[in-house]
């Protein structure tokens, strides 16, 4: 339960004063911006691993601009972070070990073949569409402000990813088939990135977290389910009524953001690599 | 005694800097708040050199002509300016900040160029002014409107045909997309509605 001390700070964070002091709330509320940014973050070096090497130009330019976009919001959320923990946005995007970040499990892939990143791409910019709709309305002004942008950016990754999962299934054959399995392989990890977190409560109460995590991820559901099934991708789950949503896998949520794998500690190594080498380097 | 008066009126005006909000899209009635007129001719003279400030990638179009200043805040002591980026990972923004601090250093022993989130920028804020010179840049102009969709076939800013085709929704910059004019046989960039 949420003391009444903590009811006035939320409403304080409203009229957009960035300080919270209180501990517990900071707590949770350092731990929603780490997710965010670092979802960002990892999603944004995995594109850059297409540079140069995409089948095709038009999509070496696209991936690059997607890396590009990626890794400058995960930017401005580490500065929101930093400004909260006392820090400085280099330090937490490269100064941790890698058991540190707190990115999806869906992110702990290496790129793979094209219709992985593409598949991966398009579970990630969907459900992330759906989450910044709720938190474009958080009371926490800067996070809000923020995404006021990354949303609108967002939007032609989105469009652009959905466009490429229409190109692969339509044209049957092997490219329908690799999508298929990436996606099968991928479902049970795209669903943490609504995994719940301790202190999700107390930033439900103070309205900086709009819509409980599971919640948002059931809407997510619901919002890709007619485009997938036309396309006789897989989408497996069973509609219990009511608009939800229960999986046919098992599931484990629990580890989602917390265990990372050998395929993100390579990425680790190669994004740190300068940082380690000269601690405190400047651009 | 005079000194203990100056301090007092400086004291003040630290309090209470005249601050400029035409670039703030909810700005209703009062553009300037507590604004003396000395200090509302020393702004006029801000944006006048603000407008002077080129985009670093499209030299012919300013700062101003992008929409991208929201605030001036000014006393005698301290001049303020919030910058929005059109795109949050804009690789000019940093030279862009550094560019309008070099330019107005001339008004206030310190001047502070931030950049601001509280609102997005968006494609709409860009002048018509703004639009025209980009259009003469060979660029062509947003879509107006909210609607963030790449137009299906817009008009080549070299000859105006509306034979034309996407060519990739990823261009030179995060801002642009890249299309084909059929008649002229020009790719060109158009800028995303943001």
């Amino acid at each position: 339960m949420m003391s009444p001390e903590f009811e006035v700070r939320g409403a304080r964070m409203k009229t957009g004063t960035p300080r919270t002091p209180n501990p517990e709330p900071r707590t949770a509320l350092a731990e929603l911006l780490l997710t965010l940014a670092d979802d960002e973050f990892v999603l944004g070096f995995w594109d850059s691993e297409w540079t140069g090497i995409a089948p095709m130009l038009e999509e070496d330019v696209a991936f690059s601009s997607l890396a590009q976009d990626e890794i400058g919001h995960a930017r401005v959320l580490y500065e929101i972070l930093a400004e909260l923990t006392h820090d400085t946005a280099d330090h937490i995007a490269y100064g941790r070990q890698p058991e540190e970040y707190r990115h999806a499990r869906l992110l702990d892939h290496s790129r793979t073949d094209w219709a992985f990143s593409i598949a991966r791409r398009f579970l990630y910019d969907t459900a992330d569409a759906t989450r910044l709709t709720v938190l474009a309305n958080s009371s926490y002004a800067p996070l809000a402000g923020i995404v006021g942008k990354i949303r609108r950016e967002e939007t032609y990754h989105r469009m652009h990813m959905e466009a490429w999962v229409k190109r692969l299934a339509e044209a049957g054959g092997e490219a329908h088939q690799r999508l298929s399995v990436a996606l099968e392989t991928l479902w049970p990890d795209a669903l943490t990135i609504f995994t719940p977190f301790d202190g999700e409560e107390e930033l439900l109460n103070a309205g900086i977290l709009p819509e409980p995590l599971m919640a948002i991820q059931q809407r997510w559901l619901g919002e890709i389910a007619s485009f997938l099934q036309p396309l006789g991708l897989p989408f497996p789950f069973r509609e219990a009524g009511g608009g939800r949503y229960t999986p046919t896998f098992p599931i484990t949520m629990d580890s989602g953001r917390i265990r990372h794998s050998d395929d993100f500690r390579w990425l680790w190594n190669e994004f740190t690599m300068v940082y380690r080498a000269e601690p405190g380097a400047e651009w | 005694m005079t000194a203990v008066k100056d301090s007092r009126r400086r004291a003040k005006e630290v309090e209470e800097p005249c601050v400029d909000r035409r670039g703030e899209s909810e700005a209703t009635s009062s553009v300037l708040s507590s604004c003396r007129d000395t200090q509302s001719s020393v702004l006029s003279e801000v944006w006048n050199a603000l407008a002077e400030v080129p985009d670093p990638e499209i030299p012919m179009i300013s700062v101003v002509d992008l929409g991208i200043i929201r605030r001036v805040e000014w006393d005698d002591t301290h001049l303020r300016v919030e910058v929005m980026p059109t795109f949050v990972a804009c690789p000019a923004l940093d030279i862009i900040r550094e560019t309008i601090r070099e330019r107005l250093a001339g008004f206030a022993p310190t001047v502070e160029v931030v950049t601001t989130f509280a609102e997005p920028w968006t494609t709409e804020r860009i002048t018509p002014e703004g639009r025209r010179k980009l259009r003469a840049s060979g660029f062509a102009p947003p879509i107006p409107g909210e609607e963030m969709v790449l137009p299906v076939a817009p008009a080549c800013p070299y000859c105006g045909s509306h034979h034309t085709a996407l060519e990739n929704p990823f261009g030179p910059t995060l801002c642009r997309a890249i299309y084909y004019c059929h008649d002229c046989r020009q790719p060109f960039e158009q800028f995303k509605t943001v």
